[in-house]
Order: C-alpha cells, then sequence, then structure tokens
C-alpha cells in the first residue's frame, strides 16, 4: 500500500494523542521542528510502514491531518 | 365595530394570537397567569406553539431560541417573574432578537404582594439585566390600549430586532372592560435573513450571539446598539397630554393611576383650577423632551407625580426633563393602595398653593 | 489516490482555541461527522453553552445560537418545538449542563424535548481555571477545593446520564469517551443514533462524553487520558444508560 498522510502542523499543538493510536507506532512529535503556535508538531517517522488507518487522524482534536491511499 | 368585554390577561393573549405570535413560553405567577393559560387554549389551535416552562428564566430562554429562529415570540410574568427573565432579557438584547414581553405588575419587593405596582419602572426602563440594553416599554393605561400595544409590539420588536415590553400595573390585568378589535398600524418589515433556521441553500451560517470577546468589536457592537436605541428614542416616543394647554399643575402618571387622574382633573377643573395631566405612553423611550417643553411653559407652576410605589421611580425621569425649572411634588402608594382622586386633589392643590 | 481520512465537512476551518490534547476538538468532529453522513447539516440548528465550548458556534459549519450559561436546553425548546422537522442539538459541558443550567436539562428530559444534547463531562470548570464541577470526583484537586473534593463538603459527584434516564422523556442516554479508536468509534456511533432517534421523533437523547482537561487537571494529554481512564470510567461508567426500543417510544 501507498499512503500519504498529510499534517497542517502550523496547527498541530502536539498534545501527542496521535501518536499513542498509531498501529505501526510511526506517528511521533518531530522535535527538530518549533511551529508558528510554539509546539513541536506531529509527524509520520516512515511513511512506507503507513497502512492509511486514519487513527493518527480520527483522535486528532484539531483535525489537521489528512491521509489518502493509493 | 361591536365592543367585547374581555379580560385585560385574556385580551392581551389574544391580542397577540391576532399579531401573528408564533409562540408563547410562560410560567404561573398571579396576577399574569391567565395570559399563559388563554394562550395554551388558544395559541395552539391558530397553528403556534405554547410551551409551559419549568421556571421564567427558562421561559425567557425559549424565547431567545424560537426569535432567534425566527419567530414572533413571547413571554409574560409578573414581577418577582420579570426580574427571573433578567439575564435572557440582557441576552436578547445583545443577539438583537425580537420578541414581546409582557408585565403584569405586582408590587414589591421580594414576594411583596399579589395586588397591582408600577415598582418595576427602574427595572424596565433602565434595564435589570446587565450592560448597556434598553428595552422600548409600552404602558397601557386600559384594557383596550393594552390589546392596541401588544399588537404593535411584534412589529416594533421586528423593527428593531430588539425586545419591547408591555408594562401594566396588574388591575389593567385582571380588569374586564368593552374592547374594540380593530387594526393596528402595520409595519414594512424587512425579512429575518438572519435567523437560524438552517443553513439549507445559504452560503453561511446564521449564528444568535451576544458574546464579543475583541474589545473593539465589543465596542462597536455596543455602539451599534446605541445607535438603535436613538432611533428608538427618536421615532418611537408617545405620551399623551390632556388639558394640558393651559394646566398650572401638571399631574405625571401612567397606566392605572393617569386614568384616576382624569377623574381628578376633572374635579379640579369644575372648581375652577387649571390642572392637566402628562401620560408617558413608552416609558422609555420617556417623552422627556414634551415634558421639557411643558416645565418650560410660563403657565406651568409644578409637577405632581402620582405612581403605584412608595419611593417613586417614574419621578426620576419627571426630573431629568423638568430640569429644576418647577417644582415636582410626588404622590405614591405601594402594596396594591391605590393613589385616589380626593389625594390628587389635594396634592395638586397643595403644589399650586406652594407656588402662588 | 482516494481520501481515507480529512476534515469534516461538517466543521468550518476556523482554528480550534481548546488546549493541547483536549477532547474537546474530538467530541467536536464526531458531532459534526454524524451529522454530514446523516444528511442534516443543512437542517441542523446548533446550541452551545458557556463554559470552554462556548465557541462552538465558530467552529460547527451548521446555524448556532450561543446560549447563557446552562440554558442551552431551554433554548433548544424554543427552537425545536417551532421547528420540528429540523436536528436540534445542544452542546454542553458539565459546569453548564450540571450544575447552573440542571433544571433546564431536567425539564427538557421530562419533557421528552425532541433534541440531542452532547454532554461533554470533565469533571471541572475548565474556562474559569480549574473550580469544582458537581462532577468533579471525591478526591479530586480543583481551584476551590484545594485539597481534593470531600464528600462532607460538596457531596457525591453527579452522574447525570444515569439521573436524566429516570425520566420517561429521555429515550436514550448513553456515557463514552474517545481515549482510543475503539472508543472513538462507539462514541460516534453513540451520537449517530441520538440524532437517528431524534429525527424519528422518538423523544429526547443524551450522550455524555467524558473528555480530559489537562491543562486544568495539571496533566500532560497522555496523562490525562490515563487518569480518565482510572478515575472517571470507574465512578462514571461507560455504556448504554437507558435505551427505548423505537416502538416503545411515544412517537409523534
Amino acid at each position: 500500500m501507498t499512503a500519504k498522510v498529510t499534517f497542517n502542523s502550523d496547527r498541530c499543538k502536539g498534545c501527542e494523542l496521535c501518536t499513542t493510536v498509531c498501529p505501526k507506532h510511526i506517528v511521533a512529535i518531530d522535535q527538530t521542528v518549533i511551529n508558528r503556535k510554539g509546539y513541536h508538531p506531529a509527524h509520520v517517522t516512515d511513511i512506507t510502514q503507513c497502512i492509511a488507518c486514519a487513527s493518527c487522524a480520527k483522535i486528532c482534536p484539531d483535525s489537521i491531518i489528512t491521509v489518502e491511499k493509493f | 365595530m361591536e365592543k367585547e368585554l374581555w379580560k385585560g390577561n385574556e385580551a392581551i393573549a389574544e391580542a397577540a394570537i391576532r399579531a401573528g405570535c408564533d409562540c408563547f413560553f410562560g410560567y404561573p405567577i398571579t396576577p399574569q397567569s391567565e395570559v399563559p393559560e388563554y394562550m395554551s387554549a388558544h395559541l395552539p389551535k391558530a397553528g403556534g406553539v405554547f410551551v409551559q416552562s419549568e421556571s421564567e428564566v427558562a421561559a425567557i430562554n425559549m424565547v431567545y431560541g424560537a426569535a432567534g429562529a425566527g419567530m414572533r415570540a413571547m413571554t409574560s410574568s409578573s414581577s418577582p417573574g420579570i426580574s427571573l427573565k433578567q439575564e435572557g432579557i440582557s441576552y436578547i438584547a445583545g443577539a438583537e432578537l425580537p420578541c414581546v414581553i409582557v408585565n403584569c405588575m405586582r408590587g414589591g419587593p421580594g414576594l411583596g404582594t399579589i395586588q397591582p405596582g408600577q415598582g418595576d419602572y427602574y427595572q424596565a426602563t433602565r434595564g435589570g439585566g446587565n450592560g448597556d440594553y434598553r428595552t422600548l416599554v409600552l404602558s397601557p393605561s386600559n384594557v383596550q390600549e393594552a390589546v392596541d400595544y401588544v399588537q404593535e409590539a411584534f412589529d416594533i420588536a421586528d423593527q428593531y430586532r430588539n425586545p419591547v415590553m408591555v408594562v401594566m400595573d396588574g388591575l389593567i390585568g385582571q380588569m374586564m372592560e368593552p374592547i374594540e378589535w380593530h387594526e393596528v398600524p402595520k409595519r414594512d418589515l424587512a425579512p429575518k435573513d438572519w435567523a437560524t433556521t438552517g443553513r439549507k441553500d445559504r452560503d453561511h451560517n446564521n449564528i444568535i450571539n451576544s458574546l464579543y470577546m475583541d474589545p473593539e468589536e465589543c465596542d462597536r457592537h455596543n455602539d451599534h446598539l446605541a445607535e438603535k436605541y436613538a432611533a428608538m428614542e427618536k421615532n418611537e416616543v408617545r405620551w399623551s397630554e390632556t388639558d394640558c394647554d393651559d394646566a398650572e399643575v401638571v399631574i405625571t402618571a401612567y397606566g392605572t393611576p393617569a386614568r384616576i387622574a382624569l377623574t381628578a382633573i376633572e374635579t379640579l377643573r369644575s372648581e375652577g383650577l387649571k390642572v392637566g395631566l402628562f401620560r408617558p405612553i413608552t416609558l422609555w423611550p420617556f417623552p422627556e423632551e414634551a415634558l421639557r417643553k411643558l416645565a418650560k411653559s410660563d403657565h406651568v407652576k409644578a409637577f405632581v407625580d402620582v405612581e403605584m410605589s412608595s419611593t417613586g421611580q417614574m419621578i426620576d425621569d419627571v426630573r431629568l426633563a423638568v430640569e429644576g425649572r418647577k417644582p415636582v411634588h410626588y404622590l405614591g402608594h405601594a402594596g396594591g393602595v391605590m393613589p385616589t382622586v380626593e389625594e390628587m386633589v389635594e396634592a395638586a392643590k397643595k403644589a399650586l398653593k406652594e407656588v402662588k | 489516490m482516494a481520501i481515507v481520512y480529512e476534515k469534516s465537512k461538517g466543521l468550518t476551518d476556523v482554528e480550534l482555541h481548546y488546549c493541547p490534547g483536549c477532547n474537546h476538538g474530538i467530541i467536536h468532529k464526531l458531532v459534526a461527522e454524524s451529522l454530514v453522513e446523516l444528511g442534516l447539516l443543512d437542517d441542523a440548528i446548533g446550541v452551545c453553552p458557556v463554559g470552554c465550548s462556548v465557541f462552538a458556534y465558530k467552529y460547527f459549519n451548521c446555524d448556532m445560537q450561543e446560549a447563557a450559561h446552562g440554558r442551552a436546553p431551554a433554548v433548544a425548546t424554543g427552537i425545536k418545538r417551532t421547528h420540528p422537522h429540523q436536528a436540534v442539538f445542544t452542546y454542553q459541558g458539565d459546569g453548564d449542563l450540571a450544575s447552573i443550567g440542571a433544571a433546564e436539562i431536567v425539564h427538557a428530559a421530562m419533557r421528552g424535548e425532541k433534541f440531542t444534547t452532547i454532554f461533554v463531562n470533565n469533571a471541572i470548570y475548565g474556562m474559569t481555571g480549574g473550580q469544582m464541577a458537581p462532577t468533579t470526583l471525591i478526591g479530586q484537586k480543583a481551584t476551590t477545593c484545594q485539597t481534593g473534593r470531600t464528600k462532607e463538603q460538596a457531596g457525591m459527584p453527579i452522574r447525570m446520564a444515569e439521573m436524566l434516564s429516570t425520566l420517561d422523556g429521555c429515550v436514550y442516554a448513553e456515557r463514552v469517551c474517545v481515549t482510543d479508536i475503539a472508543n472513538i468509534n462507539k462514541a460516534k456511533k453513540a451520537i449517530k443514533k441520538a440524532f437517528q432517534k431524534q429525527m424519528n421523533g422518538e423523544g429526547f437523547t443524551f450522550i455524555e462524553v467524558l473528555s480530559t482537561c489537562p491543562t486544568n487537571w495539571g496533566m500532560t494529554p497522555l496523562k490525562a487520558v490515563d487518569w480518565l481512564k482510572d478515575n472517571m470510567i470507574p465512578y462514571y461508567p461507560l455504556g448504554v444508560i437507558k435505551e427505548v426500543a423505537p416502538e416503545n417510544a411515544e412517537v409523534k
């Protein structure tokens, strides 16, 4: 499967809820980035493993994650 | 037109139905309970909605919801119940919703009495709720006027998107009088395209709200409300004058005391004393200019304000209008005790004696 | 390329003001998704409360009214009685619904008002700064019970779903949470069912959603999730509290 996960990173509040629900453990907080709100936003560490289950997107309180699959 | 005998409170309810009231939300309290009683029996038959709420607080908030959804909404109560509605009235004014509120006033403070009173003048004209807002306040002095004003109140409320109160002492609500059902003036009203009726084909959501977190936005909103109130002051002031053209003493009164004053004036005139009556019909906006004009007249020597209140409340507005030009005397009773013709005659004579 | 998940059309594009990890955002989108999936968004009229979700009128992409504190069920009554064919909902927190608005919610349920209430219970007053709510747990610290709530001083916390279930007018009450995907799915199913029952004219429907308040609980969002599971769920059990079968509901 080829999946695409898009984060509207400017709106991420770094709450980490998305990191707790990924069955592949590939969603993490990107400690190298600080967004305009001052948070470290979430990102996908290895998209090749993504199964497009959208769990991260479903739990995101700010609805900043879009999940697509090919 | 044929005259019909109606009890004030029932007539008010019927008038509202005839004015196209879509929904009524009320709670029992003496001496206004005939309004919800009549509404419960007759409004649904006319296609409207009646709900007996759990409290006056809930009733006024049901009015908020229905008015916000574009309905002609109404509630009624009596003094302590109107106190409970103040929160909702403030929100309704803030969110700019039209509605009609009838206060069939009894005496206070607190539980006070179930007898008629006029102790809610401040509450009605100054706003018992929080914030800078005004309600347009109509005060009938007989059942016919009550019927006419209630019908007009819906149009006025819709025109300005503002609550309109019809304030009358309990006597008018409880009294039976012959009235005529005639057409009241209708206004050209804009469609309620702001109402929350479901977005459907609209390209935007309609939102009913009184919250403005941005200070400047809240300031602008208040300025907008102030402009609206200024327009009401310009266009909606009503009063009546009886025998004021040559009056040396002018009695100021509204509601039932104004009616009693008419007899007092007759008595005084029959004795050769020039006394007139100035009756505000809109308590807010108060007919300040008209009263000031009288105060400036050479023939007017004194004013006697008469209210069903021990301290007097409207007297503040009378004094503001008179601006110290002439003495303003006071006669009043609370607890349902009516100011009598004799007392008014005596007060007018005393006022006259002081300035002669 | 197929979209598996994107922000619901039932929400506007306005950025949510909620604190990081606050569950309001999740609950908002479950309501929004339910309205969209049931084809009710264009017919919906929502009523938001006073409290943290006071700005919900900016977030739900439908007509909205902002009510005074606790009065949302009365406002919704005024709307639904005059617009009986439209989807009407209130969205209220625990300070709003269980404290100042206790009378309004009880009587709306008693009358069997045909709207849906989404009750977000995070066991604390959020917006005003973490004061004790009627739902605050025994021992839980709040700014008005700084050493923890005691039964002696404040009584036992109120279970709204159970209380309202005693009223015949309430045809459906379920308590859910949104701590993980399985619970989020259950919560959405419950919200959808509530709206369906509303539109069937069955009666008053009530979904209580347990929620975290990381900021006022003084925890990270992830610790707050654990605290909810360990402390709230034992006192506020999840599941259907009451469901009247449609054939037994007084459908009008």
